[in-house]
């Protein structure tokens, strides 16, 4: 069988429905395969976007998201979707062709260093070097990139390799021997997490996207329920625990609530689940938590005492860790009484500072109250997908995520464009769902050309574009710690979406009055296809609260 | 939004301070890697990416021909490399790492001198070559070469002998350790 062939049926034998790619001549043979494989490929406009995708799917569903690239300059387009996978943990194959074997360090056509470019950012890659290796370094790469904590892994193919004729047997073992994560917690860790959980006046329970990634969400409701102990999540850890419940205390770090981040100034034990104290999260780390001991689940260990020096290291599955903890805290039968004083002082914070900004008083939509209209009018329930600025934040603060895997964004990287290819694949995923991006006039631009895909293959996302005509989040910090001095910020009139929406095959519309705006989003939900919507809003607002750079997140300012 | 989000002009020695936790001794990291391409770029690339330098590097063969040993040394009082050490155990092609303890390590390193030593000097060059158990491997009537093999401190010890005699050039290999006792590196 040729060596594609075999590419193919691994694919198959992995669960694969659906892969994201675009040709070239290093993989012509693999693209051949494809022809009458029983795969769907969804041809993407720019490899970039095919990355983004297979992170989308990968986020809304769970499984493994597959991206296909040529070599050299499509090699070189998926680099950013696989740093943004490495920062935000997520279960990606990356497969690259590469030139001939014999023509390999030559400069040959198309060549690129695709492995070595790629070396630090990626959790594992496989260059190919025998046509035989195949089926086990794919099997090896899906377990790789979905086992432990999760990230991209590349597979590097020598066009001339991939025509080979192989044998071809099903590889069913993985040899890893350097690789063995920890999935179950040390008990005696976890029964002192229970005790020290017990004896806490002032807990605050910190969960980040591990929780996601490890399919924990119920258990950490359970375990925040098993006595009342607040919760706060991190941008990446959002719907990881119900938005709309009464133990929540919102987003924490940077732009998250004042309550949040006063709870963890003021508490006495942080329970980390699945988040790695990242200086958004921490702000000044001299004056984070100060007065705090610290329980640190997380399945990495390499994320333990980096940042933050753990009390109480747990390394191992969530999922498995908080089940154990759950029964370790119950058999202790704690007083949930001592939590009574901590809870006065939490709603105390809440009345005095919940998330606010100042309504137009005309039709002038505000960038807040249009995340607030695309909840109602989604009824909470949508996928959201966000891109990277202000609106990303708004939409964090704003839309209140009560389901796992039902917020989607770039965390980590921060990565402008992320947003209308990663609800393709997230759609492509979830075909039944509504899924909604809120991108921002900057960052749709950055892979605008994907509402092609989404138009020829009939993907019906619909994105929400909050046009403040700036790249806001770079003129607010222009304002507020440079002086007002708005350096290269204003995105002028260009281009008009509609049209540009009309062009591609999809609807364009645009809203500009408030009182109108959730039924008209209503609408736009409705329409059949990928919708595209202007949505013009005020242009110099600021995403508040927000931690300064370097400051401490006592003094949150806004 | 990557930072800076002030314009205050920051001093250099502030830039200095902003490092981590260091331990202030020598790190002898013994690590087992798959014998596979690529490996070496992959643990470097840890180093590198943090601006760490590597003061030494042995490569080699085990018993076993599907696993290498790496020996490197990096110098703890110049960098914090704890966190470095985590991460090496994250490449999927490490099987072990051990960041020996130097009381308890036997170290090795081997080094050629080129030393001109011409006329009376050679007799007396040749003594000391003695006294650090050298070798002689190759005279002609302009120079000596002498091989000289121990641990760090011995080597530089006969740098400092030889350089009065008119020291041409010295070749050193990075070191290789192995802890004392029973128990395996
Ligand atoms: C690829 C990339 N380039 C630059 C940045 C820096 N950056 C962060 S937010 C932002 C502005 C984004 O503008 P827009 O998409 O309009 O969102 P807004 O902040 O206006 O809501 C920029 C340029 C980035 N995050 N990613
Ligand atoms: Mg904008």
């Amino acid at each position: 069988m040729r060596a594609v062939d075999a590419v193919m049926e691994c694919l198959k034998a992995e669960g694969v429905d659906v892969v994201f790619g675009l040709p070239g001549g290093a993989n012509l043979p693999t693209y051949d395969a494809f022809y009458d494989a029983g795969i769907r490929h969804v041809l993407v406009r720019h490899e970039a976007g095919g990355g983004h995708a297979a992170e989308g799917y990968a986020k809304a569903t769970g499984k493994v998201g597959v991206a296909f690239a040529t070599s050299g300059p499509g090699a070189t387009n998926v680099v950013t979707p696989i740093a943004d996978a490495m920062m935000d943990s997520v279960p990606v194959v990356f497969f690259t062709g590469q030139v001939r074997t014999d023509l390999l360090g030559t400069d040959g056509f198309q060549e690129a260093d695709t492995i070595g470019i790629t070396m630090p950012i990626v959790k594992h890659s496989f260059m190919i070097q025998h046509p035989l290796e195949l089926p086990r370094a794919i099997h090896e790469a899906f377990h790789i990139a979905r086992t432990g904590r999760p990230g991209p892994v590349l597979i590097d193919i020598p066009v001339d390799l991939s025509r080979a004729d192989i044998p071809y047997e099903p590889a069913s073992d993985v040899s890893l021997p350097g690789y063995q994560p920890t999935i179950e917690g040390n008990q005696k860790q976890i029964r002192q997490a229970a005790k020290a959980l017990a004896a806490a006046k002032r807990p605050v329970i910190y969960a980040g996207g591990g929780v996601i990634n490890a399919n924990a969400a119920a258990q950490l409701t359970e375990f925040a329920t098993t006595d009342r102990f607040p919760v706060t999540c991190t941008l990446m850890g959002l719907g990881g625990f119900p938005g709309t419940h009464p133990q929540w205390l919102g987003m924490l770090g940077m732009h998250g609530t004042r309550t949040a981040n006063y709870a963890m100034d003021a508490a006495d034990l942080i329970v980390a689940v699945g988040a790695r104290f990242d200086d958004r999260i921490t702000g000044k780390l001299s004056e984070f938590a100060q007065h705090a001991k610290f329980i640190h689940i997380d399945v990495d260990p390499a994320e333990i005492s980096k940042n933050v020096a753990a009390h109480i290291p747990i390394v191992g599955d969530a999922r498995h860790i908080l089940e154990k903890l759950i029964v370790e805290y119950r058999a202790l039968e704690a007083d949930s009484s001592r939590l009574g004083d901590w809870w006065k002082q939490i709603d105390a914070w809440r009345a005095e500072y919940p998330l606010r900004y100042d309504d137009s008083s005309d039709s002038e939509i505000k960038p807040q109250y249009m995340v607030e209209a695309i909840y109602a009018a989604t009824g909470g329930d949508a996928v959201i997908v966000s891109d990277v600025g202000q609106h990303q934040m708004w939409t964090a603060q704003y839309y209140h995520f009560d389901n796992p895997r039902q917020w989607i964004n770039s965390g980590g990287l921060g990565t402008m464009g992320f947003g209308l290819p990663a609800a393709m694949g997230a759609q492509v995923g979830r075909p039944d769902a509504v899924v909604c991006a809120i991108s921002g006039d900057g960052s749709i631009q950055m892979n605008i050309q994907e509402l092609a895909t989404c138009a020829e293959n009939k993907i019906p996302v619909k994105v929400f574009i909050m046009n403040n005509g700036y790249l806001g989040m770079v003129r607010q910090w222009q304002e507020l710690f440079w002086d007002h001095r708005y350096s290269h910020v204003d995105m002028g009139e260009f281009p008009d979406f509609v049209k540009l929406a009309e062009a591609y095959g999809a609807t364009g519309l645009r809203f500009t009055d408030k009182n109108t705006l959730v039924d008209d989003i209503r609408a736009a939900i409705a329409t059949p296809g990928p919708v595209v919507v202007d949505v013009r809003v005020t242009r110099e607002e600021n995403t508040y609260p927000m931690i300064a750079p370097g400051a401490a997140a006592r003094d949150m300012v806004g | 939004m990557g930072e800076p989000g002030t314009k205050e002009l920051l001093s250099l020695e502030e830039l200095d301070a902003a490092v981590g936790l260091r331990t202030g001794r020598k790190h002898v990291l013994s690590i087992l890697v798959e014998n596979k391409s690529g490996v070496l770029t992959r643990i470097a690339g840890l180093f590198a990416r943090r601006g760490f330098n590597i003061e030494t590097l042995t490569v080699g063969p085990t018993e076993d021909e599907q696993i290498a040993r790496i020996t490197l040394t990096v110098d703890g009082a110049l960098h914090p490399i704890d966190q470095v050490t985590k991460q090496l155990h994250k490449l999927i092609n490490v099987l072990k790492i051990r960041d020996l303890e130097p009381a308890a390590t036997v170290t090795r390193q081997l080094a050629l001198f080129k030393i001109a030593a011409e006329g009376t000097a050679r007799s007396e060059l040749l003594e000391f070559c003695e006294v650090f158990r050298g070798h002689v491997v190759d005279v002609t009537k302009r120079s000596v070469v002498i091989e000289i093999t121990g641990a760090e401190e011995k080597i530089e010890a006969f740098a400092q002998v030889a350089r009065p005699y008119g020291l041409i050039e010295m070749m050193r290999t990075g070191e290789i350790a192995m802890g004392r006792g029973r128990g395996e590196t």
